[in-house]
This record gives structure tokens, C-alpha cells and sequence, in this order.
């Protein structure tokens, strides 16, 4: 297969910033399918579509799915194992003692 | 930038008599996909049908070209508000395909090369308004808009015409298919606006 009709998960930025406080960016995912780990920003994202689809560029399998109605939106994220997410101790939530 | 927003572009409302609520019309026929676009070989190209016992039917690309074709004109109606009217289409009707095939199901998951799927009610793909089509307009049917087949359900959204469609799983129990388990509506009914869950 080939394809480039795909942008890069930065685009995913904005979009996700609607529903979380995490710099998507910044994040580094696992893939689900092919567990290659790198950072959200490398996905391969779908967007003429009815939803975006953030694919994997090892393997293409979904690791995101975002759809928004007018007042709702929906957020797959089972493609993903984990979202490693940079959060020092001086900000967000400390350690569990 | 808002998240995609087909629901919520701002267009107005369509006023044209032969279009569904919500939708504009289109001239030129826009390409959307989830992902790479599959390239299959003709030669490797086959169709199954699976039974809720597993029982498979299946149809090289010589033998569906040996079934006989039916020539749609439908109109098409995207989810994502744009609808095109009076496409002309060459298949085989999924009344060909069913027949005699000897199944209780109520329902069918349309699977597709490259992982797509979606789901449908069986009986909306009989009545003679259902296909698995290879040509468009008078040629080959481009892989950017499915090819070489794709379903073919133009009295729903067309998210339901599954492009690159690999074949069909005959089931017991509905199963919501890719974008019906991201949110979209489980039957997607244009003229009733049933875009989303729950409309």
C-alpha cells in the first residue's frame, strides 16, 4: 500500500486540546498492533474522512479515532497500549507517597 | 482548529426537493478514507460470503464478471454532508450473491481489503438495492473511489458502501462495524438524518 494523503500528528494537537490539557506533541504512544513506540506527532492522520484516524507508520494499524458531532464527541484510543505523557514533579499531580 | 466537524460546517440547510435533510450538493466526487488506500491485484481479487456457520461462498473476479450485471443510477449521499445525484454504476446485485445461500441471519458485516468494515441489516442489502459494483461512469472503477469493488447501498449513508469490499460475514447479532463503534449511527438512514448514535 501506499499513500500520502495522510498529514502528521501534530494536527492532532488542536483537536485533542478540546478535550484534554496534554500537549499531544509532546506524548509518545505505543502502537497496539506492532508495539513500536514513538511520539503521537509521527502518527499518520487521516482527516477526509468522517473522523480523524491517527495510524501507526510502522504497521498503519489505528491507534486514535476522534469524531465530533455538533454536541458530542467520541475518543478510541484502544489502538494505543499507553500515552507516555512528560509531567514534571513541579507540575500536574505528584507521586503517590 | 476545532476537531473535524461534519456535522458542523455552517452550511445551510439543503432546500433542493431531491436531496436529504442537511446535505448540499456536489458536482465533482470527493475522496474520503480512514487510511492507505489498498491496492489489490485482480488476479488475487476475490469476494466470500460467511454464513453464521462459518460456511463460505467465494468468487474470483473472472466468475463475478460471469454473473449477471445490473447498471445503477443512484444518487449518493456522504455523511459528511455532500451528496451526489445520478451516478451511474455496473455490479452484481447482492440478490445474485444471496442466492442460495441458505442463512437465518438478520444481519451482515461488510469487511474490507485494508481493514474497513461496517454494518448492515440483511434485508436492506436484497430488493434489488444493494451491489458489489466495478465500474463507474463507463470505466474501471478508480482504488481512490474503491476499486476494484465496492459496495454498493445508496439508500444509505455511504460510509455503508464499503470501498475495497473483501466480503461479507452473515450474522446472527448485529455487529457495529468502524465508524459505527466511533460514534456513527448503527443503521444511517440519509433521509431520516441518522448520522450519529442516538439520532
Amino acid at each position: 500500500m501506499t499513500d500520502m494523503s495522510y498529514l502528521d500528528g501534530n494536527m492532532l494537537d488542536g483537536p485533542l486540546r478540546e478535550l484534554f490539557a496534554v500537549d499531544l506533541s509532546s506524548t509518545t504512544g505505543r502502537c497496539d498492533n506492532c508495539g513500536t513506540t514513538g511520539p503521537m506527532a509521527g502518527l499518520h492522520v487521516y482527516s477526509h474522512a468522517p473522523g480523524l484516524i491517527g495510524r501507526c507508520p510502522a504497521c498503519t494499524g489505528v491507534m486514535v479515532r476522534l469524531v465530533r458531532a455538533p454536541e458530542r464527541a467520541w475518543l478510541d484510543l484502544r489502538g494505543t497500549t499507553y500515552l507516555q505523557v512528560p509531567m514534571p514533579l513541579d507540575r500536574g499531580l505528584a507521586l503517590p507517597r | 482548529m476545532g476537531i473535524v466537524s461534519p456535522g458542523f460546517q455552517g452550511r445551510p440547510r439543503s432546500s433542493a426537493p431531491d436531496l436529504p435533510p442537511g446535505q448540499y450538493l456536489t458536482e465533482d466526487f470527493p475522496v474520503l478514507s480512514a487510511g492507505p488506500t489498498p491496492r489489490v491485484p485482480l488476479d488475487t481479487w476475490e469476494f466470500v460470503l460467511t454464513d453464521e456457520t462459518g460456511a463460505e461462498y467465494r468468487w474470483s473476479w473472472d466468475e463475478l464478471m460471469g454473473l449477471p450485471q445490473d447498471t445503477p443510477t443512484v444518487d449518493l449521499h456522504c455523511v459528511t454532508r455532500w451528496s451526489k445525484l445520478g451516478t451511474t454504476w455496473q455490479g452484481v446485485s447482492l440478490d445474485t450473491l444471496l442466492d442460495g445461500v441458505d442463512t437465518g441471519a438478520r444481519y451482515a458485516l461488510a469487511h474490507s481489503y485494508g481493514g474497513y468494515t461496517t454494518n448492515l441489516p440483511l434485508d436492506d442489502l436484497r430488493g434489488g438495492r444493494a451491489w458489489v459494483v466495478h465500474t463507474y461512469d463507463g470505466g474501471p472503477l478508480p482504488a481512490e473511489h474503491g476499486g476494484p469493488a465496492r459496495l454498493l447501498v445508496p439508500h444509505l449513508y455511504l460510509w455503508k458502501s464499503a470501498k475495497w469490499v473483501h466480503g461479507l460475514r452473515l450474522l446472527v447479532d448485529d455487529r457495529p462495524g468502524f465508524w459505527e463503534t466511533a460514534g456513527y449511527h448503527d443503521y444511517g438512514d440519509p433521509w431520516r438524518e441518522q448520522r450519529y448514535q442516538g439520532d
